[in-house]
């Protein structure tokens, strides 16, 4: 079949224009399929790995205090392969040139040998030495975030005192990939650190010597996860545990796998869509070409080529073009994925990136578009390798025309004659022009997916932050302390308002399913953390009973009116039956509310809290700080402000990344679509163009009626896009609910028409290309030309 | 009719020994949306080897569609068509296909050359699939085109296309070389040359030639012209002695 093949190569070159754009959307379509995947793939085995090298381990709990011997025990329960017990506790510290208000956990690690169980990776400098007091190992964001350096010294109030601690190393470690602290949405390298101490040293200060507050243990192949966690509950429970937990509930591992579940999303819903957009080009050109080589596949026939050989010539068309997008796909996909893995690593603190493209990833890709362009393209080429040879050599029926839809409406006497060629045209090819405007709206939908996750995180952030908790500060005690601390707090200077909190840690259950979280009590009358009802409006926490998020509620499975058991597990650790009154929206964590009231007598409790909401006068800002540090009873001091700030700041990169790969990606497929109809319809159409112009019409006029019908279908598409744009993003926001959080489906008047701009600019783009061709229109030799 | 002509019976068998071609009872009938059209209605006919037969007929007289059955493009409604002793009626797809490859040579009114090959691509793209080709240059040469091998079809003119496609037919060294309106498209003396072309492949290569015109003039050349005429065969008159295209004049 060479020459053949020297056939086909100069059909494509002669439509290399067409041929480049579905190229194009083709290399976004895999792209962006190889960018999600192997990311996700180079996360998972970067993350497998750092585990590994590292002994992540496996089960965690967190106690008031139990003795070292109470180790043995836990490690004679079957299944256990290793335990290492733990010093955990939370501090404030006090950063030179830094006057907000910074908390830390600090870790022990034993001092003599590697830390059998979480071992950390060290950047920088050493870990502590075993003789010396206040050593101590800074985790590596926030050494960053505040440009520590080995040698350097950090003041931390550890259990009411101030100690000077000497930074000796900078690290990482599988525990802390992602750094968040309880209760907070996005990372802040800033404000909160994880520290490393001497198991003896931090043991002393917290009056723990020969005890721990802390467990953590690896498995034996095939052990049972849930029989060994009751029974380290069981354990653990005199020793106030607070309930364990497998490794799939670690706060760290459990964000990065939620990122995982995006990724792979993501990796679906695109794709998807530039694969089906770039099946229906390669089929419209494919069967343009074989309507015009009709006489050709004749001739080929009558001179003995097979049906088989007219197919797979034609099939060999489909490939190239399919392989040139397979190809250029691959290759940015690849650079893409390490771009955005690099990003994530900003996130993810994993000591170094193994990002690999794995071979099964492009072999998919391949495949998929493979078998969707021969797919969407197999009826014409059969229909072209079947034709038989004496219908081949008869013309092409002419094209049949029929009164329009329009016409019948009555209206045809409004419309010009232009008009009325455009309107014939539309409905002439009734499904290929709805094929078309479905193509472009896909363009318009793709913008919109991509830059709805900012809508709708502003929207979360204006739900959380400015309707429900709308305080200055929030401050943590270091235990539940008496409401007498909540009026030392509004005496300070400054302090315009002050709410208590009542924060318990419970695990709640209905029935066979259960969800561990902290249940908050709040005042009636709460102006700083209110709660919202289904309408997003203010309302008090019933007198009795509890309120829960809405997805905690399904989760649960729980309607208002049924009756929830509630584990405490603090103090005496009372099981209790409680009301579900209602259930209410929130987009951020799962949350069980109570009145603070009714919480301390179900605690039967006197009048405790855990914590006060604090709105302030920012002239005192500063030396409001300063006391707060200086409270030995307050562990920890939030400033809502900071908080958005940060989330935003951390957020800004990943939007601006997706940003601007959705608005190229829909720029590709928009001017994909109209470019290749815009050119095959010029091909069609040139001769009664050209005799247009003979007849006396200008330049401007063809260009109308030839522009205008591709206008017409740009328009129709922007609202069938908006519909579709809406139904990916409430697709997505579906896709990636969970119990960390929920997106809203909001989609900004700003994100319809950035949508729409796109796809317009780039349609009138491939305008002005192909109206730079219908301008040079050569009359004489179209019209010389057989039909 | 010219004197020097003499009327022959239809159906009388002739030098039975060299039929190339036997057809009988043929008919064809097809669609055109509601309409039936009865094509052929019934023709007998022999051909003979190495002779240069035309076909005449005013349009509409199924002349290409005898044609076409006779090299296996279209199919009967009823009736033989045996080609050395193959039914081609009943053959199916694939051998249709062989029997166009390796005994079929075709030349059409349009040329339907393929725009994106060279002269000598379009003769290659049949040689690269027979069995025992001549060269693609030599095919071109017998046809007088030697200079043009890498001109495309949009560089070369009527008359070089057509022949071009006379070339393309023969060089696979066909035993039956069906041409339908080969100078339709021509004028006056690019026809004469193309038929010159066309009579040189008979003599030198004793290729079995039908030629389909509407144009009686062009009958001179034949060694048997056949009428036909709304579907059925109307006469079949021997010449003999044949004009030299050059001598032709229409």
């Amino acid at each position: 079949m060479k020459v053949l093949d020297r056939k086909l190569f100069r059909d494509l070159w002669k439509i290399k224009g067409q041929v480049a754009a579905i190229a194009l959307v083709i290399v976004s379509g895999v792209a962006t399929f190889t960018m999600f995947i192997s990311t996700m793939n180079s996360l998972n085995l970067t993350r497998g790995r750092f585990y590994k090298d590292y002994r992540f381990a496996e089960v965690f709990a967190s106690l008031k205090r139990a003795p070292e011997s109470l180790k043995n025990r836990i490690a004679e329960i079957p299944g256990v392969n290793q335990v290492e017990t733990r010093v955990v506790a939370d501090v404030k510290l006090n950063v030179r040139n830094f006057s907000e208000p910074v908390t830390a956990k600090i870790v022990s690690v034993p001092e003599s040998v590697a830390s059998p169980l979480n071992g950390i990776y060290i950047r920088r400098g050493r870990l502590v030495d075993p003789w010396k007091e206040n050593e101590a190992v800074v985790g590596e964001p926030f050494a960053e975030a505040h440009g520590f350096n080995p040698g350097d010294t950090l003041d931390a109030v550890i259990n009411g005192k101030w100690k000077k601690l000497t930074i000796v190393g900078i690290a990482l470690s599988p525990e802390f990939v992602l750094q968040v602290r309880p209760g907070a949405i996005s990372p802040d390298y800033k404000r909160y650190a994880i520290l490393w101490m001497g198991r003896r040293a931090l043991g002393t200060a917290y009056d723990m010597e020969g005890a721990f507050n802390d467990v953590t243990l690896t498995l034996d192949a095939g052990a049972k996860l849930d029989d060994i966690l009751i029974q380290l509950d069981g354990l653990l429970e005199r020793y106030g545990g607070l309930g364990s937990y497998g490794r799939k509930d670690q706060i760290s591992h459990r964000y990065l796998t939620e990122e995982f579940r995006q990724l792979e999303t993501s990796a679906t819903i695109f794709p998807i869509i530039f694969i089906a957009v770039s099946a229906f080009l390669i089929n419209v050109v494919i069967s343009r070409t074989i309507s015009t080589q009709r006489e050709q596949i004749a001739a080929l026939k009558a001179f003995g080529y097979s049906n088989r050989d007219i197919g797979i010539h034609y099939l060999k068309l489909v490939m190239v073009i399919v392989f040139l997008g397979v190809a250029g796909g691959l290759t940015v996909g690849a650079w893409l994925g390490h771009s955005l893995a690099n990003l994530y690593i900003e996130f993810y603190r994993f000591p170094y990136l193994m990002y690999k493209l794995q071979p099964s990833v492009a072999i998919a890709a391949t495949l998929i578009v493979t078998i969707s362009a021969i797919a969407g393209n197999l009826l014409s080429i059969r229909k072209a390798a079947k034709l038989p040879p004496a219908e081949a050599m008869r013309p092409e029926p002419p094209t049949k025309y029929r009164k329009s839809f329009v016409e019948s409406l009555g209206l045809w006497h409004l419309l010009s004659q232009p008009a009325k060629i455009i309107v014939r045209n539309i409905e002439r090819r009734p499904i290929k022009s709805f094929l078309s405007v479905t193509g472009i709206a896909l363009a318009c939908a793709i913008m919109m997916a991509g830059t709805f996750f900012d809508d709708a995180v502003d929207f979360m952030v204006a739900v959380q932050f400015k309707l429900s908790q709308k305080e200055d500060m929030a401050v943590t005690f270091v235990e539940p302390t008496s409401v007498k601390a909540l009026f030392e707090l509004k005496r300070m200077k400054g302090i315009q308002h002050a709410e208590p909190f009542r924060t318990v840690p419970a695990r709640l259950r209905f029935q066979h399913r259960s969800y561990r979280t902290s249940i908050q009590g709040v005042p009636p009358e709460s102006h700083l953390h209110v709660l919202l009802d289904t309408d997003l409006k203010p309302t008090s926490p019933p007198p009795d009973g509890v309120v829960l998020t809405d997805y905690l509620g399904d989760l649960l499975a729980v309607k208002p009116g049924d009756r929830l058991t509630i584990e405490i597990l603090e103090g005496s650790r009372p099981v209790r039956q409680v009301p579900v009154v209602s259930l209410m929206p929130q987009y951020i964590g799962l949350n069980a509310y109570m009145d603070l009231s009714a919480l301390n007598r179900l605690m039967r409790e006197g009048e405790a809290i855990s914590g006060a909401y604090l709105t302030t006068d920012s002239l005192y800002q500063q030396e409001i700080y300063e006391e707060l540090i200086e409270m030995p009873r307050v562990v920890g001091t939030v400033v809502r402000k900071d908080e958005i700030k940060n989330f935003y700041e951390t957020q800004a990169e990943f939007l601006l990344f997706f940003t601007f790969v959705a608005s190229l990606l829909a720029g590709v497929i928009a001017f994909g679509v109209v470019y290749n109809s815009a050119r095959i319809a010029l091909a069609e159409r040139s001769r009664e163009l050209a005799s247009l112009r003979v007849l006396g019409y200008t330049r401007a006029e063809i260009s109308y009626i030839f522009l205008g019908e591709l206008a017409l279908l740009t328009l129709a598409a922007i609202p069938l896009g908006f519909l579709i744009g809406k139904g990916i993003c409430i697709y997505l926001a579906k896709a990636i609910e969970s119990d960390l959080f929920r997106l809203p489906v909001v989609v900004e008047p700003g994100t319809y028409s950035l949508a729409a701009t796109v796809v317009v600019v780039s349609a009138f783009l491939s305008g002005l290309i192909v109206r730079h061709r219908l301008d040079h229109l050569d009359l004489v030799a179209v019209l010389k030309t057989k039909e | 009719m010219d004197s020097e002509m003499e009327e022959e019976n239809i159906g009388n068998a002739e030098g039975a020994e060299n039929s190339i071609f036997k057809v009988r009872d043929l008919t064809k009938v097809y669609k055109m949306g509601e309409v039936k059209v009865h094509a052929l209605r019934g023709v007998n006919l022999e051909l003979y080897s190495a002779e240069l037969v035309v076909l005449l007929g005013p349009s509409g007289s199924g002349k290409s569609t005898l044609l076409n059955i006779l090299g296996g493009l279209d199919t009967a409604t009823s009736g033989e068509v045996v080609y050395q002793g193959r039914n081609l009626t009943q053959a199916s797809e694939q051998e249709l296909t062989e029997y166009r490859r390796f005994h079929i040579g075709f030349v059409f009114q349009f040329y339907n050359l393929i725009p994106s090959l060279t002269a000598l691509e379009n003769v290659a793209v049949v040689t690269e699939i027979a069995k025992k080709p001549m060269a693609p240059e030599d095919a071109l040469e017998i046809v007088g085109l030697g200079e043009r091998l890498d001109h495309f079809p949009a560089q070369l003119s009527g008359g070089e296309q057509q022949r071009v496609a006379i070339a393309r037919a023969v060089a696979k060294n066909p035993e039956v070389l069906l041409c339908d309106e080969p100078t339709g498209a021509l004028d006056f003396t690019t026809g004469v040359v193309v038929l010159e072309a066309l009579e040189q492949v008979n003599r030198k290569l004793g290729t079995t030639t039908v030629i389909i015109t509407h144009n009686a003039d062009i009958a001179g050349m034949a060694d048997r012209v056949i009428r036909l005429s709304n579907g059925l065969i109307s006469g079949i008159v021997r010449n003999p002695s044949k004009k030299s295209p050059r001598e032709m004049r229409w």
